[in-house]
């Protein structure tokens, strides 16, 4: 008898022990029938443009880990001739509800001179994330995510790739390396094909939107996020540009630290 | 008197395998079953040193073979440091509450201390069984933490937060860091239960004639780390569960505001990281001695018995094992001198560190008197008793050097605190478990293990341990600091790396040497030689009875005692030992 | 009464007669010249000069390595006497047939003339130890001394000086910016407070530039975990902690680049997290202040 309230009192530890550990599974997003393109889809094309002063490339202090090859200026404001890139433009809202299947092709993100390359880029839920190390150096690679599972995983010089997935859409998740600290990427997850990163001329594509309206979101990771309404017609490209005012760079809110305790 | 004994009721024979085996309430098989368990947790805890040791010697070389057992663990071959970390984590866990807490209280104290004292049971048989069902349960959550998501936690088993409290502070720190928390709670339980058996059993169950002081050291040792650990373990007790709670339920103990992590606000504040050190050290200092003093009680043991002589001094003994265990729950500062703590409070705490020598050295000298004028029989158990000795004082001594405030801020968390904590209680300890093994496996088991096996076993352990912990001194010095990876990324560093190398080698042949004890252990099991009922010829009440003790031990006759618990070579008696239970005539 | 007993001896058989192990003698002397082996190879390891404490250039250092001789001497006496003891009672005292052992029960004389010795040694030690503490951190840093804050993070340091305003400006968590970490960088690593003149002139740093022979005040704060400073060079280790700040001094004599280690796991790249002290001449330092103070 006693032996069965015994049993009883080690299975509900094991049961507790384990429903700590799996309480933080996730669950895979739910799926309606697959979007199939029709083939009267239309494109979405734009131009980052930037006004103000450009700030200055601050040159970042590598000197304690001495196998960062090169010299490493901070590159999250890249602006030619007015123009803005590395602006995360996709579509926020207005898709019919559909499934859309996940690309098998990886994305890669390369640690090169201990710097992420590319610093903004765009995924699809369940769609390969390749982590390349191209530096003799050890890195870890530390996305902060909100929705999604957090990992944390050293990359060291000599180790072949890293392959992840996100299992929800996210957008953006700030990516670090704790070892250096400056360098920062980040990853934008979303449950559709429809995002694109603008290029070194500012321009940017979303290509095989159906027709509909949506509303679309640019987001840079200095000046925040700006929104617009398009809509795209039957077999037609929509045009959407947007610009940032560098003199209105974002403001995080203050937080109220308690004085530090004196010890002499 | 007769009719005393004959009216304590009898015990029901437990019928199925089941009751008799597993969910057993005889303290022998539950011994038995804390013995095993102890014994799976030191293979654990060994193969996780391993690990440890593969990296630190030889960081860049790939391990294919080993990245197919450890998936998470190694990539490409190599081993990353965040699995190093959690093996350093697991085996310093493993080590401490698994092996060291449990097998020489738990395990030989269940057996052997209510045999001691002439009872036929713990005073709390249930409890008994559930102290063990839960150190059981908590095994395998520790086990289950190597396989969850982010593997085992890699705060160090002392596990400090803001570390441990925050979930993207490493890799680990999630899932892993709760269930690290859970089993350790869960194991405080189970420690704390059973000190509570230990306790009442000692004071209440002692048979006729068996005063205080005629119980032999080993019961005075089981009885002081049951009051430690009835002090110590509600402690940690508290303090984990309030760690979870800042972990999972938005709690702020040990969090100050403030805190960001990988440029993440960590929300909460008001609390302090000092908190849990000084919770911690709290338990964590009594912890060393609780491990330390059953095995000093079973070293006098097997001392006497095989010196043939009675315990020198066997009250200094009693008062000096007192005076350690209350001593030790006022030194916890002389782990946090450099810790931020007001460098004033150390003071005391340094004072009161090296006064605890006194009785540490007390207990050496009587050790030393014991062999003085003695006739030592040079059995396997003897060796290792001897063999403690020497690690005692080795490991012993360097503790002076760490409690110095000035020379510890130069020592802390660097080897030589490795290296003087693996001698002192580590390896120390591990010889008292194999002295307490090799002298009580003919009791337990009804066989001898055998001896030249044994010998081997003992000079190879002995001379790896030294070979393994001496250069972590050295080390030490060096300036090395301890839980590094690996030694490639500092100056200073670079030149120990052959150090590391032997240190290395040495760890997998004393590892090796470990396999002649199992090979002994199983083939004694089956083909010892059969033993007597009092092989070693000893004195104490173990001895009388049959071998393997019947259950009740002392088929429904309570010995009655005459004597103390060590008196060998008597002058003008016939044999050169006295059985407790002869009477004086 | 009786009866029970009779019942127990009855009870059990006669014990089997004692083989007494083989070759006790030979067991004596090898178990005996183990430990002298063992003892002797120990400390000469520990007095061989190859491992020695790491060259130190802090002006304190010289009463720390004192201090250490002192002890080292002290337990390697006490180490060699218990280890020569427990080979001599190893060798001499094995059994031999038919004699029997001392049935001494103790000497309480001896055990507390030992212990009062033992007790007076250690006790001296830890005086002679706590004198050394209190020269180095029961006191505050000599006015004029040269005030920096160390502030370290996962597995980073960052070091500030207050500029020639001689005060540390405003700093806020939720301003951190480690993506710039060059030195003229607003807000930068430690979330400067654009807004507060006081930090116009401050300078944040991955080294610790320090001049050679002049009181250095270092506050130790962390940004997310525990961290310790850990100089090998200036036998300095103290804890950074978040919450807190922590105030130690020292003097750096010799010009010349040093390792700055974490002594405080804090994660995957503990082993990792490496700064530079750059002791420079008075003349350089103050060069390199005016270089970087001018943003
Ligand atoms: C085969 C024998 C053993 C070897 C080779 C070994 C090796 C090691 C090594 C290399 C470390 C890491 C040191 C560091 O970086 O801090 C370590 C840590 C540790 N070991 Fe052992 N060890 C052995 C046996 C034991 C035993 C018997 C104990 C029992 C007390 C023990 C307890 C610990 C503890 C508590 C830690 C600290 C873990 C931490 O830092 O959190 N070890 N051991
Ligand atoms: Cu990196
Ligand atoms: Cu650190």
């Amino acid at each position: 008898m006693f032996s069965r309230r015994t049993i009883a009192a080690f299975l509900f530890t094991v049961t507790v022990a384990l429903g700590v550990s799996c309480g933080k599974q996730e669950t895979a997003t739910p799926a309606g029938p697959v979007w199939k393109p029709s083939g009267n889809e239309g494109n979405v094309t734009g131009v980052i443009s930037f006004t103000g002063a450009v700030p200055a490339p601050s040159k970042l202090d590598m000197s304690n880990d001495s196998k960062c090859e090169g010299e490493n200026f901070l590159d999250d404001v890249v602006v030619k001739d007015g123009k803005l890139q590395n602006v995360f433009v996709y579509v926020k809202s207005g898709l019919p509800q559909a499934a859309f299947e996940t690309p098998t092709n990886d994305v890669t993100l390369d640690q090169k001179g201990c710097k992420y390359v590319p610093r903004v880029l765009g995924i699809q839920t369940g769609q390969p994330l390749r982590i390349v190390n191209s530096d003799t150096t050890n890195h870890n690679i530390h996305p902060v995510p909100k929705v999604n599972r957090e990992w944390n995983e050293s990359q060291l010089a000599g180790q072949g790739p890293i392959i992840r997935k996100f299992s929800k859409p996210e957008v953006m998740i700030p990516v670090k390396c704790n070892q250096h600290s400056w360098m920062m990427a980040h990853i934008a997850v979303l449950s559709h094909p429809f995002f694109a990163v603008s290029d070194a001329s500012g321009a940017f594509t979303i290509k095989g939107l159906p027709p509909g309206e949506y509303e679309i979101e640019a987001w840079h990771e200095r000046y925040g996020a700006k929104t617009a309404k398009i809509k795209v017609a039957e077999k037609t490209d929509a045009k959407a540009d947007f610009t940032f005012d560098g003199s209105v760079a974002y403001q995080p809110g203050s937080l109220k630290a308690q004085p530090a305790m004196m010890i002499p | 008197m007769s009719e005393e004994i004959q009216a304590l009721p009898q015990i029901k024979k437990p019928a199925t395998f089941i009751g008799k085996y597993v969910f057993s309430r005889d303290h022998k098989i539950i011994g038995l079953q804390y013995f095993f368990l102890a014994l799976a947790a030191a293979l654990a805890g060994t193969l996780m040193s391993l690990l440890i040791r593969l990296r630190l010697a030889w960081p860049q070389e790939r391990w294919p073979l080993l990245e197919m057992i450890f998936p998470n663990g190694f990539s490409d071959g190599l081993m990353k440091p965040e699995f190093y970390l959690a093996m350093v984590t697991m085996h310093g866990t493993m080590m401490v509450f698994m092996v060291l807490s449990v097998a020489p209280q738990s395990a030989f104290g269940n057996y052997f201390l209510p045999i001691q004292i002439g009872a036929r049971e713990m005073v709390f048989p249930r409890l008994n069984m559930l102290s063990f069902w839960l150190t059981f349960a908590s095994f395998v959550v520790l086990i289950a933490a190597l396989f969850v998501a982010g593997g085992a936690p890699i705060g160090g088993w002392t596990f400090y937060p803001p570390l441990s409290a925050i979930a993207s502070a490493g890799p680990g720190q999630g899932a892993g860091a709760d269930l690290w928390l859970v089993s350790i709670g869960v194991f405080c339980l189970a420690a704390f239960l059973g000190s509570i058996n230990f306790i009442v059993t000692t004071l209440t169950r002692r048979t006729k004639g068996m005063s205080l002081m005629r119980m032999p050291l080993t019961c005075w040792g089981w009885f002081t780390t049951a009051c430690i650990s009835l002090l110590a373990f509600p402690v940690l007790l508290v303090a984990g569960l309030l760690l979870f709670l800042d972990r999972n339920f938005g709690m702020s103990f040990f969090k100050p505001a403030g805190l960001v992590v990988t440029g993440q606000v960590i929300e909460g504040g008001g609390g302090s990281p000092l908190l849990w050190q000084h919770l911690f050290w709290f338990f964590g200092h009594p912890e060393v001695y609780l491990v330390i003093i059953p095995v000093m009680g079973v070293i006098s043991h097997v001392m006497a018995t095989f010196a043939r002589k009675p315990v020198f001094g066997h009250r200094a003994m009693v008062t000096a094992m007192l005076a350690i265990g209350a001593l030790g729950f006022l030194i916890w500062g002389h782990h946090m001198f450099v810790s931020g703590m007001n460098p004033r409070l150390g003071l005391a705490f340094s004072v009161l560190t090296l006064v605890i020598g006194v009785p540490s050295a007390v207990k050496t000298f009587n050790w030393l008197g014991t062999l003085w004028g003695a006739r030592i029989r040079f059995t396997t158990p003897m060796l290792f008793a001897i063999g403690f000795v020497s690690l005692f004082v080795s490991g012993g001594v360097t503790g002076l050097v760490l409690g110095q405030m000035a020379l510890d801020m130069v020592f802390h968390d660097t080897y030589f605190v490795t290296g003087h904590f693996h001698m002192v209680m580590g390896v120390a300890a591990v010889f008292g478990i194999f002295a307490a093994t090799y002298y009580w496996f003919p009791k337990m088991f009804g066989r001898m293990m055998n001896e030249t096996m044994g010998k081997l076993h003992f000079w190879l352990t002995f001379a790896g341990v030294y070979a393994i912990f001496v250069p972590f001194h050295l080390l030490g010095i060096a300036g090395h600091p301890r839980r590094y990876a690996d030694t490639l990324w500092f100056d200073f560093l670079k030149p120990l790396e052959p150090l590391h190398i032997f240190i290395t080698i040495a760890a997998f042949v004393t590892a090796a040497a470990q396999l002649i004890f199992a090979g002994n252990f199983l083939l004694s099991l089956r083909k010892g030689a059969r033993a007597g009922d009092n092989p070693w010829e000893a004195t104490t009440l173990e001895w009388t009875v049959a071998t393997p003790p019947p259950m009740e031990n002392f088929a429904g006759r309570l010995p009655v005692v005459h004597r103390g618990p060590y008196e060998y070579s008597t002058p003008g008696a016939a044999k050169d030992y006295s059985m407790q239970t002869e009477s004086l005539d | 009464m009786k009866i029970c007993e009779l019942k127990l001896v009855i009870h059990s058989p006669l014990p089997t007669p004692h083989s007494p192990p083989p070759l006790p003698t030979l067991m004596s002397r090898l178990l005996a010249i183990a430990i002298w082996l063992t003892a002797i190879v120990t400390a000469g390891l520990f007095a061989w000069s190859k491992w020695r404490l790491p060259e130190s250039v802090a002006a304190h250092s010289a009463m720390i390595d004192h201090q250490f001789k002192i002890t080292l001497a002290v337990i390697g006496v006490g180490f060699l006497l218990a280890h020569a003891a427990l080979g001599y009672v190893v060798w001499r005292y094995r059994a031999k047939d038919g004699e029997r052992a001392s049935p001494s029960q103790g000497n309480a004389r001896v055990e507390f003339i030992l212990a009062g010795c033992v007790a007076v040694v250690f006790i001296a030690l830890a005086i002679t130890g706590q004198r050394v503490w209190a020269r180095l951190r029961l006191n505050q840093a000599p006015p004029g001394a040269v005030q920096i804050e160390a502030v370290a993070q996962q597995f980073v340091w960052n070091f500030r000086y207050p500029g020639p305003d001689g005060k540390f400006g405003r700093t806020d968590p939720r301003l951190y910016r480690d993506a710039d970490n060059s030195i003229g960088a607003r807000p930068g690593p430690l979330g400067l407070d654009p807004n507060d003149p006081l930090g116009k002139d401050d300078i944040v740093t991955p080294t610790l530039v320090a001049p050679a022979n002049r009181p250095i005040s270092l506050s130790l704060l962390s940004k997310d975990v525990i961290h310790d400073f850990y100089v090998p060079a200036l036998r300095m280790k103290q804890d950074a902690v978040p919450g807190m700040k922590i105030n130690i001094h020292f003097t750096a004599t010799r010009e010349g680049r040093y390792e700055i280690a974490c002594a405080e796991l804090c994660g995957q790249f503990h082993h990792q997290m490496r700064a530079y002290l750059d002791v420079k001449s008075p003349r350089d330092y103050e060069e390199w202040l005016k270089k970087n103070g001018k943003q």
